[in-house]
């Protein structure tokens, strides 16, 4: 049992809602009182992650787990999966449609900057049934 | 500078005022939050021209403390509701982006990204 445990729903119709649980997690993380550097890593990268379960998979679960030592995120998403993960975690590669780019995303930054931000991301992803993200951010290793 | 001093520099209006007394070194540019997200580092203003609230939520992350709204677009209530929840000073400026950016440079604002 991690020492607070957090589950959201990340709603796939909405795209202005996209960040509220990344928001919510860096507001309990202050509170908690953990270093600016952590936390923002963590906002970062749940955030970018919240923004591709809107955009590409019709919304999405965010499941945090809140450690002294580690802060846990597992986003699951019934989208239609990653056809290369290789390919989809090179800077610049986006699928992302043109409506998606005007509103100031889809630049194919958001998985390789998910990684950048953590210090472990693992991607398990099945074409037609959706996609795991689970990612460990470290506080105290610098990024 | 501090964040009142880019109401005078820009000729901004201001529409949701939080802490104008905070003092600000560096800033960014941009209209993709994916390459705000993806490049900026401890910047602490954002000037942009694209409008909806994922502004906002990017600058909350990035724990910017204003956002600038070049060529004095019409700034969306919701955009405002959303940074007064979130403290971060919004403002509306009739300056392109370019001349933003360099206005603010040549008052002392730098980009915190040298290039060596």
């Amino acid at each position: 049992m991690s020492m607070l445990h957090l589950d959201y729903q990340v709603p796939g119709d909405d795209f202005t809602r996209a960040g509220e649980a990344s928001g919510d997690v860096k507001h309990k993380l202050k509170k908690l009182g953990y270093e600016p550097d952590a936390i923002r890593r963590v906002s970062i990268a749940m955030y970018e992650g919240e923004i591709n379960m809107v955009i590409h998979a019709g919304g999405g679960e965010a499941v945090v787990d809140i450690d002294p030592d580690r802060v846990d995120i597992l986003l699951t998403d019934h989208g239609p999966g990653i056809k290369d993960v290789e390919q989809a975690m090179q800077a610049g590669w986006s699928t992302a449609p043109d409506n998606v780019r005007a509103l100031g995303f889809g630049a194919g930054m958001g998985l390789p900057n998910m990684k950048k931000y953590t210090d472990e991301m693992e991607i398990d992803s099945v074409v037609g049934e959706g996609t795991k993200v689970r990612m460990v951010v470290y506080p105290g290793r610098k990024e | 500078m501090k964040v009142r001093d880019i109401v005078d520099i820009l000729k901004c209006q201001v529409l949701n005022e939080a802490n104008m007394d905070e003092e600000v070194k560096t800033a960014c540019g941009s209209d993709m939050m994916s390459d705000v997200l993806a490049f900026v580092k401890d910047q602490s203003v954002l000037l942009t021209g694209l409008m909806n609230p994922q502004v906002v939520r990017t600058a909350e992350m990035m724990d910017m403390h204003c956002i600038v709204f070049v060529r004095g677009k019409k700034v969306d209530p919701n955009v405002v509701a959303l940074a007064r929840q979130k403290e971060i000073t919004v403002l509306e400026s009739p300056y392109r982006m370019f001349t933003a950016c360099g206005l603010l440079y040549s008052n002392g604002l730098r980009g915190g990204c040298d290039i060596k």
